[in-house]
């Protein structure tokens, strides 16, 4: 294998986990807080319509990625006013909100199927993007890659270098607690539930700008359950949630070359690797922590209403 | 005053015409698996729709339900049945079992479903040879590849999927007997994203041109951006790639659609079974694009001979990867071969995922 195509896999791997970490960073900080919200996939694939139907108006990357970001806010703030304001059931609530995402998308979307336009720039450094060998993977990519590596490294430094991150994981490990210290419980939860919307949306808009530059229907396939998959394998910590990301998008990717290569491989077994490694990773957890108790947060899922 | 006697009238006049229309109308409902803008298959069959209404102006009124899940389309199939309608296209392989069920309790209302293979007294079934089209795909593949590989993108390791790969690798075979195909299986109908991995991963190990069996564009662009040739899918998808479609294996229902509704209307509909193909006109190609006028006569006189049957995909002698004889010289394979194919022919290397 020529060094040349050992970093276009490597970077085709990159690229293929940027999404889930971006998606998956965003339901860890939610997570955190302690509110589980299974509309990951909806809100992903509304960030990737209104990402697509933005940049095609406006012509500009830029804009549809921010557009995706809103839409996702938009669908978390709803589903924020429900589990958080109203302490709705918040898996009934994320499940229908994937319902909604999917339906909403479709509507939105639908005067744009078929439209392409060119995918988001790579980087290109003078000099630096043509090294051989490591050029193209370090020095190419585009925007969103190195945006999902920053808010990786900004989402870990906030949740344990920071006093508003302290107090987030402290209400999702006890809101009871936390609230009797007089923290605002609600309004946390409702901030991180709306970072994980944002980031869902703009994982979305990462796949109809950059990944596949057009859009369709229900084009994130799934996309969203494999990152709520990832919180859980990486046992809520952001380091572990792109090692995981790369493990999954890596799996996928390295299957279809080995496939492509003639290495008698069986697919169905390949493709089922991240999730034999999710279940493997999660029974080594366990073995692991046995005394120490789970290592999600303490209040994951439990809603919270304070006594007045 | 004036105004409600005028109403009055009009009234009137629209209970009796009422119940007088709908009977003149054959009212029909389609069922889509996917959105109708998915620029693919469930997009095909609304075009038949469509065409249907342009066919027979005044004489039809037509409903559709898209995005409707397999495991919930009973309730969509008995809703339409219930509605009044005369004839319904339940037009997605799962949509068997239901179609069948509510077919028992409204007998009086025709139903046809695609791609399946179980019929009752008022149930048909209809299907196409897409592989005919996929021959001459191989043929265009194997004049135009300058690498002698070709990429094919597969979804499931069903018998459709397999008699594609097949057809396609012998029509290549016709032409350059030693080209090579390697296959990758996505193990999905659909998946934009996972589609461009295998595309790029196959361009990465030689191939050129790329084939699919899946029904996103992703493979087409990734085929555009890198400079290479693909084949569409289920529908004209040269929008998506202007510079690298060749072709695209198009499912046109619109004939069958029209001529079904018209055996409705005049009595002679009976339960039956069709697969057509090139010769029927339900199985067509795009316009054959980005490639030179001799490959492009090559292809076209394909199309002719296969519509005239001179040509056929499965003629004899066909061997199997290890060998043995599947269709002897002189034969061609039988139907019910083709509809359960589960082997490859001889030059494929590649081992069927069981």
């Amino acid at each position: 294998m020529s060094l040349d195509l050992v970093q276009m896999i490597l970077a085709t791997v990159l690229a293929a986990a940027t999404p889930l970490i971006i998606a998956a960073l965003g339901e860890l900080v939610a997570e955190r807080a302690g509110v589980l919200n299974l509309g990951v996939e909806g809100m992903m694939v509304c960030g990737a319509a209104l990402g697509f139907a933005a940049a095609v108006e406006t012509g500009s990357t830029l804009a549809g990625a921010l557009a995706g970001i809103g839409a996702g806010m938009a669908l978390a703030a709803l589903f924020g006013v429900l589990t958080v304001g109203l302490a709705a059931n918040q898996v009934a609530s994320g499940l229908a909100l994937t319902i909604l995402g999917l339906g909403l998308s479709g509507l939105a979307g639908a005067g744009y199927v078929g439209l392409k336009r060119e995918p988001a720039p790579h980087l290109a450094v003078p000099g630096l993007s043509d090294l051989p060998g490591v050029g193209r993977l370090l020095f190419g990519q585009d925007g969103f890659v190195y945006a999902a590596l920053a808010l990786a490294v900004a989402v870990s430094w906030f949740l344990w270098r920071t006093r508003a991150g302290l107090i987030l994981r402290a209400i999702g490990d006890d809101a009871a607690a936390t609230h009797s210290l007089g923290l605002p419980v609600r309004g946390v939860r409702f901030l991180a539930v709306l970072f994980g919307g944002g980031c869902a949306g703009l994982a979305g808009s990462y796949l109809s700008l950059a990944y596949t530059p057009f859009w369709t229907p229900a084009m994130t396939a799934g996309r969203g359950w494999i990152a709520l998959a990832l919180v859980v394998f990486a046992s809520w910590r952001p380091a572990r949630v792109v090692g995981g990301a790369v493990l999954f998008g890596g799996a996928t990717v390295l299957q279809l070359h080995a496939q492509a290569s003639g290495i008698g491989l069986p697919g169905q077994l390949l493709s089922a690797l991240p999730y034999l490694a999710t279940i493997l990773a999660l029974v080594l957890l366990s073995l692991g922590r046995r005394r120490g108790g789970s290592l999600a947060p303490a209040a994951l899922g439990r809603d919270f209403t304070p006594h007045r | 005053m004036k105004r409600t006697t005028l109403s009055a009238c009009l009234g009137a006049l629209l209970l009796l015409a009422g119940p007088a229309r709908a009977e003149d109308k054959l009212k029909v409902g389609f069922v889509y698996v996917g959105p109708v803008a998915d620029y693919g298959y469930s997009f095909q069959h609304d075009l038949s729709r469509k065409a249907l209404e342009q066919a027979l102006p005044g004489k039809v009124e037509t409903t559709f339900l898209e995005n409707v899940p397999e495991a919930d389309s009973e309730r969509a199939i008995e809703k339409l049945a219930r509605s009044g309608m005369g004839l319904i296209f339940t037009t997605s392989f799962g949509f068997m079992e239901p179609t069948l069920k509510v077919a028992r309790k409204f007998p009086k209302v025709k139903f046809e479903h695609a791609t399946g293979y179980k019929r009752a007294p008022n149930v048909s079934t209809y299907s196409a040879r897409f592989y005919e089209g996929r021959y001459v795909c191989g043929k265009i593949a194997a004049k135009l590849s300058k690498t002698g590989t070709v990429g094919y993108i597969a979804s499931f390791p069903i018998p459709e999927v397999v008699s594609g790969i097949n057809a396609f690798m012998l029509g290549a075979q016709s032409v350059n007997p030693n080209l090579k195909l390697k296959i990758v299986w996505v193990n999905t109908w659909f998946d934009p994203g996972k589609e461009a991995e295998a595309a790029k991963a196959l361009l990465a190990q030689g191939a050129d041109i790329l084939s699919q069996h899946t029904d996103s564009a992703a493979p087409l662009q990734e085929a555009e951006k890198q400079g290479k040739l693909a084949f569409g899918q289920s529908s004209d998808q040269y929008r998506f790639a202007p510079k690298a479609q060749l072709t695209s294996i198009v499912d046109d229902w619109n004939g069958y659609v029209i001529h079904e509704a018209k055996a409705v209307m005049d009595g002679s509909w009976a339960s039956h079974d069709t697969w057509g193909g090139i010769k029927d006109g339900m199985v067509v190609l795009a316009p054959f694009t980005n490639m030179p006028a001799d490959v492009k006569a090559m292809a076209e006189e394909t199309v002719k001979d296969i519509a005239s049957g001179k040509v056929q995909p499965f003629a004899g002698p066909v061997a199997k990867q290890d060998g043995t004889v599947a269709v002897k010289a002189g034969e061609t394979a039988p139907d019910p071969m083709i509809l359960g194919m589960n082997w490859y022919v001889k030059g494929i290397d590649d081992k069927l995922p069981q």
